[in-house]
């Protein structure tokens, strides 16, 4: 009997036995290199001030305490994950539930399963390549390219340097590739229509590599993205974070991680004064990890997250991400 | 004028563009992970027919179109409009040629239609799925055959020209779909 997501019983059966197999595939990676998994609280009464990011809220009872206290349902493990860090917790992992509002898409749902990771000393490329690592062990043996952003516009946009390139540049390769017209942008607005490129023109070409099925790590993003990856040293202009494509979806986003209190804090306060400026509730800081990252910075490494339905549904090729979940959230 | 977000964009949705009343027909958001969102939006414009794409930025509003989908009954084509009546509140619409001309040749008097109306006025027509109309010419064709096998064409009496069966003889009123514009059979 067909079921509401059109499955049969057998085939549902058989979907839940290959998800339940990729969980222990990605769990088997990790324990095999010594890295912990840790299960962070999903509440927390820190926000992400990511303007792009919205995080679910709930108001929790605490004894002692009149009024019931907003917590934020975590939009991912990565503040207290960096708090075990720093607390000397060594290589970790979370594979689990995350929360990200008004996210539902083919390849979005509001509550996602995410795996992210952090490796003490591993620079930007050592983490790459165990990403791609950890993809081959669930794809098959595909191949792998990494390119910078900018050689991508170069070689798919046919954009020569896209940081010194105007707005009417990205504009006329968006005109040139028949994209729809656009509506809402500020015709000077270079960021959002340089984003546009990216994603209209160009990230369809990724995780193709010769017109096959593969692995595409997309790195050295501009500064202006680096949310909380670090600056290139030889490069201010760059930052040392990091993409990875496969058929044209994004997979996973990494960085090399920001170690500083101050930088920390910095960049925040700079996604807070965005948020005013958009209109857009504020959100509490979360002092605990600047306070942590005071007591003592951050080690040197790299973390990455992975959206593990996408994974799941390039494996099992499915067109929607739901149908590799027991339930969407219009189903739960 | 009542406005939409992108984020109440759905399927069959209807909103203003350049002034025209469009309707979605889909809407697929395009979330990069450390970006800004943007609705990648397929719609029909619903004056034209024409099928359009634009990617809005979320956020932006677009303004509410006043579209509306009727049953009306037709009355008559007085050369210039297309007459039909609300067969409840007696209210009276005219069409004009743009609105009916695809389906022009399947509109028969007193027969309910699904009227869009914009801003209170007809902009297109969908008659009956289903229509009887007279055979006004065809081939006399074989007597002989009542099989159904092979065809020719037959000229109804609203000026429609179909494929039907050979057995079929002039003066005899047949049943055609109006989305297919094909025969289904005999009229008893």
């Amino acid at each position: 009997m067909p079921n509401k997501a059109g499955l049969t019983t057998h085939s549902l059966a058989d979907r839940l036995k290959k998800r339940s197999q990729l969980v222990q595939t990605l769990r088997a990676f990790f324990y095999a290199r010594s890295v912990t998994e840790v299960d962070t609280p999903i509440l927390s009464a820190a926000g992400v001030p990511d303007v792009h990011l919205h995080a679910l809220s709930t108001e929790v009872r605490l004894p002692g305490e009149a009024q019931r206290q907003r917590f934020y349902l975590h939009t991912s493990p990565e503040y207290p994950m960096k708090r075990l860090l720093c607390a000397g917790s060594g290589d970790i992992f979370y594979l689990g539930k995350v929360f990200r509002d008004g996210d539902l898409s083919p390849r979005h749902q509001i509550e996602f399963t995410m795996l992210e990771w952090y490796r003490i000393g591993f620079s930007m490329f050592d983490l790459m390549e165990e990403v791609a690592g950890l993809l081959k062990t669930v794809l098959g043996d595909l191949a792998v390219e990494s390119i910078s952003y900018q050689d991508a516009f170069r070689r798919y946009a046919g954009v020569e340097d896209i940081f010194t390139a105007s707005a009417e540049t990205c504009r006329a390769v968006l005109k040139a590739h028949q994209v729809a017209d656009v509506v809402g942008v500020d015709a000077d607005d270079k960021a959002l229509w340089e984003q546009l490129v990216l994603t209209e023109v160009i990230e369809p070409n990724l995780g193709l590599v010769e017109g096959k099925m593969g692995i595409t790590l997309l790195y050295h993003y501009p500064a202006r993205d680096a949310a909380l990856a670090q600056l290139c040293e030889d490069d201010p202009q760059v930052a040392e974070r990091f993409e990875v494509f496969v058929n044209g979806m994004e997979l996973a986003n990494g960085y090399h991680e920001l170690a500083d209190a101050d930088t920390y804090r910095q960049r925040f306060e700079a996604s807070l004064a965005q948020r005013a400026e958009l209109g857009l509730p504020s959100v509490p800081l979360d002092e605990n990890l600047l306070q942590a990252l005071e007591a003592r910075p951050l080690p040197d490494c790299s973390g990455v997250a992975l959206g593990v339905d996408r994974l799941f549904a390039l494996q099992q090729a499915l067109n929607n991400i739901q149908q590799g979940m027991a339930f969407g959230i219009q189903q739960a | 004028m009542a406005t939409y977000s992108t984020n109440e964009f759905k399927a069959g949705l209807k909103f203003l563009m350049d002034g025209q009343p469009c309707s979605i027909i889909e809407n697929t958001i395009v979330q990069p992970g450390k970006g800004q969102a943007f609705n990648r939006v397929k719609y029909r414009n619903l004056m034209t027919g024409r099928v359009l794409e634009n990617t809005f930025k979320s956020g932006e509003k677009v303004d509410a179109a006043d579209v509306v989908d009727t049953e009306l009954q037709y009355l008559y084509n007085d050369g210039e409009f297309w007459h039909f009546m609300d067969p409840e509140t007696f209210d009276q619409y005219q069409a004009s040629e743009a609105a009916v001309a695809d389906v022009s040749k399947w509109m028969i008097e007193q027969d309910m239609c699904t009227v869009t109306l914009f801003n209170g006025q007809p902009i297109s027509v969908t008659p009956p799925k289903q229509v009887t109309l007279e055979v006004t010419e065809t081939d006399p064709g074989l007597k002989g055959d009542t099989a159904g096998t092979g065809g020719k064409p037959a000229t109804l009496s609203t000026g429609a020209v179909v494929q039907v069966p050979l057995f079929v003889q002039i003066g005899e009123k047949v049943i055609v779909n109006t989305e297919k514009g094909e025969y289904v059979s005999r009229a008893k």
